[in-house]
């Protein structure tokens, strides 16, 4: 019997891809941010949202991921900014692949956000490098304060967490400052902002969150 | 459900290192899961199970290292493995850590019958 070390990624392959689209981005001055929830916590509201407030010469562009249907894309569309749905057909999540592929026939020289709503799905899509800058979790106040704790991998891996559907507040018993702790408990760090997207509160939060992170400059080094 | 996919992954990773071995046999494959890896690790032994049959690979097990949450503690240096509810120092109770592990998903190593392996190509 021999031990053969291999210490090798198992998403190797997807790694692979992700470095390279991390390294388009770079190139390309492009600001690419994944946007991760479980089904109907808001990414779709939040997007609308945000497209909304956005000047027509703002250069973004959306991917939005869902297992079947383009319904995501066609509200996103109404903005008027470059939107494809990529469907997945089954999967679960979105991989670098999809990514890839959704970017094909789009100048990245034209583009300097991209947003990208995966699957609505708190689990697998945690596993998956798109080549983000950062990923965004997005959790809304009807899915009870303990998520962040049956769920940590993606709290962990995500920079921000958009407490969402604030307005509901009143009508569900949902301890807000327990599910920060909670939140903290696992992503000591994480960037954290409270928003409505029925009533718009709190959306300036997130919006100067954006803001700062496009200015930053961007890191052509993989974050794992 | 992305188990599937993980333990396809790693089967193609075992085939790829077993034509390395033309004369021996892998017969087991570790892999180490992190508690923040968001990857099942019953469900990825399950689904290795359905896929390795008829795969060409058998006999083919999966053990599974399943790793905890690691933090070193800001104030007093020592590591422990942090639960996800409470992840205080159990030496000094701080609560300054800083995470080491526990987000793995790799392939740690195989084990191989009458190995000499092949020269790279
Ligand atoms: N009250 C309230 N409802 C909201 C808010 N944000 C979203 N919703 C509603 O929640 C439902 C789901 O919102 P979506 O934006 O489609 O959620 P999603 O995360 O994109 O859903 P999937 O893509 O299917 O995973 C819709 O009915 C929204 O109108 C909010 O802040 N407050
Ligand atoms: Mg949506
Ligand atoms: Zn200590």
């Amino acid at each position: 019997m021999e031990r053969l070390p291999l210490e090798r990624k198992v998403l190797s392959e997807n790694d692979r891809i992700a470095a390279g689209l991390r390294e388009r981005f770079a190139e390309n001055d492009i600001l690419c941010l994944n946007l991760i929830s479980s089904p109907g916590s808001g990414k779709t509201s939040l997007l609308e949202r945000t497209l909304e407030s956005f000047d027509p010469s703002e250069r973004v562009a959306v991917l939005t991921g869902d297992i079947q249907t383009e319904n995501d894309a066609k509200r996103l569309a109404r903005s008027g900014f470059p939107v494809k749905q990529i469907t997945t057909g089954g999967t679960c999540h979105l991989d670098a692949r999809m990514i890839e592929k959704g970017l094909a026939g789009w100048n990245l020289e034209c583009i300097d956000l991209l947003l990208i709503e995966n699957v609505g799905n708190l689990v697998c899509p945690s596993s998956y490098d798109l080549g983000e800058a950062a990923k965004v979790v997005v959790f809304s106040v009807t899915e009870g304060e303990d998520k962040p704790l049956k769920y940590p991998s993606i709290f962990f891996k995500s920079q921000l967490m958009v407490l969402n559907k604030i307005d509901l507040l009143p009508y569900v018993p949902f301890d807000v400052e327990l599910a920060v702790r909670n939140a903290r408990q696992i992503h000591r760090d994480m960037e954290i902002v409270r928003t409505s997207c029925q009533t718009r509160e709190g959306l300036g939060d997130w919006l100067s969150w954006l803001a700062r992170q496009r200015k930053k400059p961007r890191a052509a080094a993989p974050v794992s | 459900m992305h188990e599937m996919g993980i333990a396809s992954s790693v089967l193609d990773a075992v085939r790829a290192e077993a034509r390395r071995f033309p004369n021996g046999h892998v017969y087991k494959v570790v892999l180490r899961i992190g508690a923040l890896a968001g990857v099942d690790p019953d469900a990825v032994s399950f689904c290795f199970g359905a896929l390795v049959l008829g795969s060409g690979l058998e006999p083919l097990a999966l053990e599974i290292e399943y790793r905890s949450r690691q933090h070193v503690c800001a104030a007093c240096g020592r590591s422990f493995a942090a639960a996800n509810e409470d992840s205080a120092c159990p030496e000094c109770g701080s609560a300054d850590a800083v995470f080491s592990g526990g987000d793995e998903l790799e392939i740690a190593y195989l084990e191989v019958e009458d190995g000499a392996p092949a020269a790279r190509a």
